[in-house]
């Protein structure tokens, strides 16, 4: 039994955990606002806001529900458009309603789930952030600028949130969500206090060989109809995965970090001046809100964003099989086009890498046939150690180059110059 | 007025196809397709996904009671491959299930042994091999042959502009229920439920009059539910009468990108000779069309091209001849610009290229020769022009001089980043060029509370054609908007419609209810005057009342209605409208084909990263001859997404097939259309101020397609930018421009 809230109602539901939530929300609960577009995590029309408890505070964050399946859902609150209407138009709606921001329609439920989660979380009241809550969605018809133009009024409206007061409570006092979120906090409480047992029960019910899953981005654009009534075993709330720490003179990731924990961590910010920048060539905003590291390792695309990333950084990932444990470079696991130094038994516990302080410079690059949101063409990382103006140590890795995620072994030609 | 569509949209109350409650008993259809795209069907083996569990039938085109054929301007298109399979994605066997799931998993579980045979993807090739959908086609005027004499400058070339995907992000689909008496509800997302009906009705051998085609509204369409909504339809209607189930297939992404067709692609040769002064004295074009495997609508593609081959400049010497060729692609098929775009681009690089050679900036061309009223098509038409009108304007409202010199100052600064700028103007004609399929129908019902239900042929699409045609019909009867509704569009209500294209929609329907709605409003006056004992002159509906002798009665709407419908008067109205004068004579090529043409001026500036090949582009800034706007929010809107959808189509939209005939951009993941960080920083439209009289509803000119036309700016500014760094690069003409093909530009 899997159990969660979704928009004021909550759910417990036998139906199988791997069946993805757009599915459920569309066919299970006749919620028909969101829509499906691709199944592929590409244009957004299925966005849906995930709330959650995160170091006492309660957080939402849009997600792409089409990649989404419901045993991830477990323990959440799930809000679509239908739980964020009330009566006559939102503000966000409004907004859009005024601006001419919808067109045919069908890619504008998520625009607005999208902005709602904009205008709950806690973020600077900027335009480039309200813009980049929508980079995710994909709308055909508009040419984007009257969405712009609609996310700009949103801006403005945002200035005047109080210090005091938390999203939830803006948005409810600006009807930007109804009354009934001020009681959520309370029933996540209830809810989560309830099914903390419960996750463990579905994670330990599992046979003998079970699919591992994390964010499922990229396992849900392969195998959509197989994973369905898999047998899997959810990575990502096991408690504590998604931590991101110092210890020593290594950073040290959980095995559950997604790319946004990564965008958000203060560790990383400071380690790369220019990690902002980074992220916002990978993906989109609710994909980074689900997809993990890790899973961008295992996936062993050889374009894969992170892995690039992290193999200039000579990570080494923990893997464990539930007996024995070993330290694997990220260097070394790749032996083939998807082939991996590892057994299926085997999952990564923990990443792990060193830092060399600010005798380090990093740099990553991306080109793409889209800019934003889309697949590398070639993309690569390095990462350079000086002392006193020479290089001791240069690492440099290539994505797109080869069946593997690429790291240049022969790059002597840059060290002790 | 906002959309009246926007209230549902964004609370997502809206119904599309896949959102209509399924009836108890609803089967779920999915089709199995050739994954060979040329040969001859050896063994079909249906036999393990027959035992599939949820399985309930797979028919063949044996299994077809009439006709198997979609075609709808040539009947050369099977719904089921019989023996021959043409292209990859053509559709097999049709698989019907309890279950979508159980109807996919079945799909996959189907075998098919194929013989091969040579396949066919590059038009030029299959011109060479004869293989020709309708013979060539000619348009001429004057005599380029003795033209060239006369010409300072002649220069030849070649262009290439790829396909495009359509991307309306509600897939295709359709739904059929069973009716009594052997007749057929299908829900369809549409463009044209008369093909829809009229295709069902061909292939199930029934009367047209059985069958009730529904359309809502559609998650976008751009001509890619034109005539490629049918087979679907025809899908579900089949395994419906035939099992006398409802039956629904909402196509998955990849199943629609593998298996429908896109723009088409052109390669084309020109020849353009210009004299001392640049005057262009004679051009001749030849296009060769990738018209996929079957017509669909690739004649009155071709067509369009032809019409569009001289944009909007006038040339006293015109010879341009297309050739629609016969490839092992699926069918391709209308997409906004239906053909016109693919012409104009061609005339764009001759002028471009013939620019390089004098050494004059293109604009100098385009400026020396744009159309003047009077002037001639090669079609024979005289143009009423506006093109000197928003080219003047365009360079006094936005300093083209400042901005081309702003340009060159950056690029003089920045070494490693450069500027390009273009200047694309437009001419595009209104009316579809198969002259009997501009008509149209109105039913508009008064009901006795004072509420209005109009039916039309107009399909919703997101272009908000309902809403014009609802402020139509509030203008007339000068009644609150909220007191009408516009019903869906149904082939019951409103027969032998023409499909929601060629930008007409609104001209074409909305005259038609402004018909209905003063028909009507007649007979109101009629009874207002007996009530008041005045003549019907005097009378006057305004704001909800009547007026006698410029004096507000308190006879209000409603009250009139009412007093109306007691005397036994019709309050409601069917009416048809054609818009006059057009004829066209295709033995000559030569007629009045268009009910008026529009035009506009754009121009567009990029910068290219020069390290890396990628760009951005910075604005583009738009003259529009919209002529009386009646909704400016609407028509903007129409302007901003056309324009992003020309610019993606210029850059980063690459629809690829490999010489198998095989889709490799089958997915969102590997097709490209513009997200938001890619869209122009700043786009601005103004409208040209006129107030000429023409064909349009409420002098309000057609805004559909003629703004993607200055997408194809972004192809030449960026050619710019990269000749800027590097002057000396060898660049043809070759959309779209990917950041590839910047980067090897700038090597």
């Amino acid at each position: 039994m899997i159990r969660f809230i979704l928009n004021n109602t909550p759910i417990a539901t036998n139906q199988p955990p791997g069946m993805v939530l757009l599915d459920f929300i569309r066919y299970h609960r006749q919620l028909t606002g969101t829509k499906i577009g691709c199944r592929e995590g590409d244009c957004g029309a299925c966005t849906v806001l995930v709330g959650e408890w995160n170091d006492g505070k309660l957080l939402y964050k849009s997600m792409t529900s089409c990649l989404l399946p419901i045993g991830n859902a477990e323990g959440k609150h799930i809000v679509t458009v239908e739980g964020v209407n009330g009566t006559g138009l939102t503000p966000v709606q409004e907004a859009m309603a005024g601006e001419g921001a919808t067109q045919c329609g069908f890619c504008t439920p998520g625009f607005v789930v999208s902005l709602t989660g904009f205008c709950l979380e806690n973020q600077k009241p900027t335009m480039e952030n309200a813009v980049a809550a929508i980079d995710g969605n994909i709308c055909r018809c508009t040419g984007y600028k009257s969405i712009e133009r609609a996310a700009g009024r949103l801006v403005t409206l945002l200035k005047d949130r109080k210090k005091t007061e938390t999203g939830i409570e803006f948005c409810v006092r600006h009807k930007i969500l109804p009354d009934y979120f001020l009681g959520i906090p309370e029933r996540m409480s209830l809810l989560q206090e309830s099914e903390k047992s419960k996750i463990k029960a579905l994670s330990a019910a599992q046979t003998k060989k079970p699919r591992l899953l994390a964010g499922g981005t990229d396992l849900y654009v392969q195998q959509h109809d197989e994973m369905t009534n898999a047998n899997i075993k959810f990575l990502l709330d096991e408690p504590g995965h998604d931590e991101i720490h110092i210890d020593g003179n290594e950073c040290v990731l959980g095995p559950a970090v997604t790319v946004t924990d990564l965008a958000k961590s203060g560790v990383f910010s400071e380690l790369f001046t220019f990690f902002p920048e980074y992220i916002k060539l990978v993906s989109s905003t609710p994909i980074r809100n689900m997809a993990t590291i890790a899973g961008n390792f295992i996936n062993a695309s050889p374009i894969g964003d992170f892995t690039i990333f992290f193999l200039a950084l000579d990570a080494k990932l923990k893997l464990k099989d539930g007996e024995h444990e070993r330290l694997v470079p990220l260097r070394k696991l790749y032996k083939g086009y998807k082939i991996l130094d590892k057994t299926p038994e085997e999952q990564i516990t923990e990443i792990r890498f060193e830092l060399h302080g600010t005798r380090t410079c990093f740099h990553f690059e991306k080109i793409s046939k889209r800019r934003n949101l889309d697949i590398a063409s070639v993309n690569s990382a390095c990462n350079i150690t000086s002392d006193k103006g020479i290089i001791g140590d240069a690492a440099i890795s290539a994505g797109g180059v080869g069946p593997i995620p690429l790291y240049l072994e022969k790059n002597i030609c840059l060290v002790n110059r | 007025m906002k959309n009246i569509d926007s209230y549902t949209h964004l609370r997502g109350e809206s119904v599309y196809l896949d959102d209509i409650p399924v009836i108890k008993g609803t089967l779920y259809a999915a089709v199995f397709d050739s994954p060979v795209a040329h040969g001859v069907i050896r063994v079909l083996d249906i036999h393990e996904a027959s035992a599939m569990p949820g399985v309930v039938e797979i028919f063949t085109a044996r299994d077809i009671p009439g006709e198997n054929q979609i075609g709808g301007i040539i009947p050369d298109e099977e719904l089921l491959a019989d023996k021959h399979v043409h292209f990859c994605g053509m559709p097999v066997a049709l698989v019907v299930a309890e279950t979508e799931e159980a109807a996919r998993a079945a799909v996959k579980k189907i075998k098919v042994d194929i013989d091969p045979l040579p396949v066919i993807t590059d038009p030029r090739i299959a011109k060479a091999k004869g293989e020709l959908i309708i013979p060539p086609r000619t348009f001429k005027l004057g005599n380029t042959e003795t033209a060239w004499k006369d010409c300072e400058y002649i220069i030849e070339g070649q262009t290439e502009t790829n396909g495009q995907e359509h991307l309306y992000i509600e897939t295709q689909g359709a739904y059929a229920i069973p009716m009594e008496n052997g007749a057929i509800r299908v829900y369809s997302s549409t463009q044209g439920p008369t093909a829809v009906q009229r295709t069902i009705s061909k292939v199930l051998g029934l009367p047209m009059h059985k069958i009730e085609v529904d359309t809502t509204r559609l998650g976008g369409g751009f001509g890619g539910k034109e005539d490629q909504a049918s087979a679907w339809g025809a899908f579900c209607a089949l395994a419906c009468k035939l099992l006398n189930r409802p039956v629904k297939y909402s196509l998955h992404r990849m199943e629609d990108m593998r298996m429908t067709g896109k723009r088409h692609p052109y390669s084309s040769d020109f020849k353009i000779g210009l004299n001392k002064e640049l005057k262009i004295l004679a051009y001749e074009a030849t296009f060769f069309q990738n018209a996929g495997a079957a017509a669909d609508l690739s004649p009155a593609v071709m067509e369009r091209t032809l019409f569009h081959c001289t944009n909007s400049y006038f040339i006293p010497n015109v010879k341009a001849t297309a050739f629609s060729c016969r490839t092992n692609l699926p069918p391709n098929t209308a997409f906004r610009g239906f053909g016109g775009p693919q012409g104009m681009f061609v005339i764009e690089a001759a002028i471009v290229k013939a620019a390089e050679k004098i050494g004059v900036p293109a604009s100098a061309i385009q400026e020396k020769n744009l159309l003047s009223t009077g002037d001639e098509f090669p079609y024979g038409q005289k143009a009423e022009s506006e093109a000197i009108a928003c080219w003047q304007e365009l360079n006094k409202h936005f300093d083209i001089a400042g901005m081309h010199s702003a340009v060159n100052e950056y690029n003089q600064a920045h070494p490693l980043s450069k500027k390009g700028f273009a200047i694309m103007p437009i001419c595009f004609g209104i009316s579809f060029t198969k002259t009997l399929m501009n008509q149209a129908r109105s039913l508009v019902h008064v009901y006795t509370d004072g509420s209005v239900g109009i039916s039309t042929g107009a399909v919703e699409m997101g272009q908000g054609v309902n809403t014009k045609i609802l402020q139509v019909a509030a203008q007339v009867f000068s009644i609150d908007p909220d007191l009408i509704k516009i019903n869906s569009t149904n082939t019951w209500r409103i027969a032998n419609t023409s499909p929601t294209a060629a930008s007409a929609a609104a001209d074409l329907n909305g005259k038609a209810t402004e018909i209905a709605c003063i028909e009507i409003l007649k007979r109101l006056k009629t009874v207002a005057a007996e009530i008041l004992n005045t003549s019907i002159e005097k009378i006057e509906l305004r704001d909800g009342f009547v007026w006698a002798d410029g004096v507000q009665t308190t006879t209000d709407w409603k009250t009139l209605v009412m007093q109306t419908y007691i005397k036994r008067i019709s309050l409601s109205e069917h009416a048809h409208y054609t818009p006059p004068g057009l004829s066209y004579d295709a033995s000559i090529e030569k007629g009045h084909p268009f009910a008026y043409h529009v035009y506009g001026a754009a121009a567009i500036t990029v910068t290219v990263d020069c390290l890396r090949g990628i760009y951005e582009v910075d604005s583009v800034k738009v003259i529009h001859d919209a002529g009386e706007s009646m909704n400016k929010l609407i028509d903007i809107g129409q302007c901003e997404g056309g324009i992003v959808q020309g610019i993606g189509w210029m850059t980063m939209e690459e629809v690829v097939y490999d010489k198998d005939g095989k889709l490799r951009s089958n997915a969102l993941s590997t097709y490209k259309v513009p997200d938001i960080y890619s869209v122009p920083k700043e786009i601005i439209i103004e409208f040209l101020k006129t107030s000429k009289t023409n064909l349009a509803i409420f002098n309000s000119k057609a805004v559909g397609e003629p703004p993607l036309m200055y997408g194809l700016g972004a192809y030449f500014a960026l050619r710019n930018a990269v000749k800027a760094y590097n002057p000396k690069a060898e660049i043809g003409f070759d959309a779209p421009f990917t950041p590839e093909k910047v980067l090897m530009g700038l090597l």
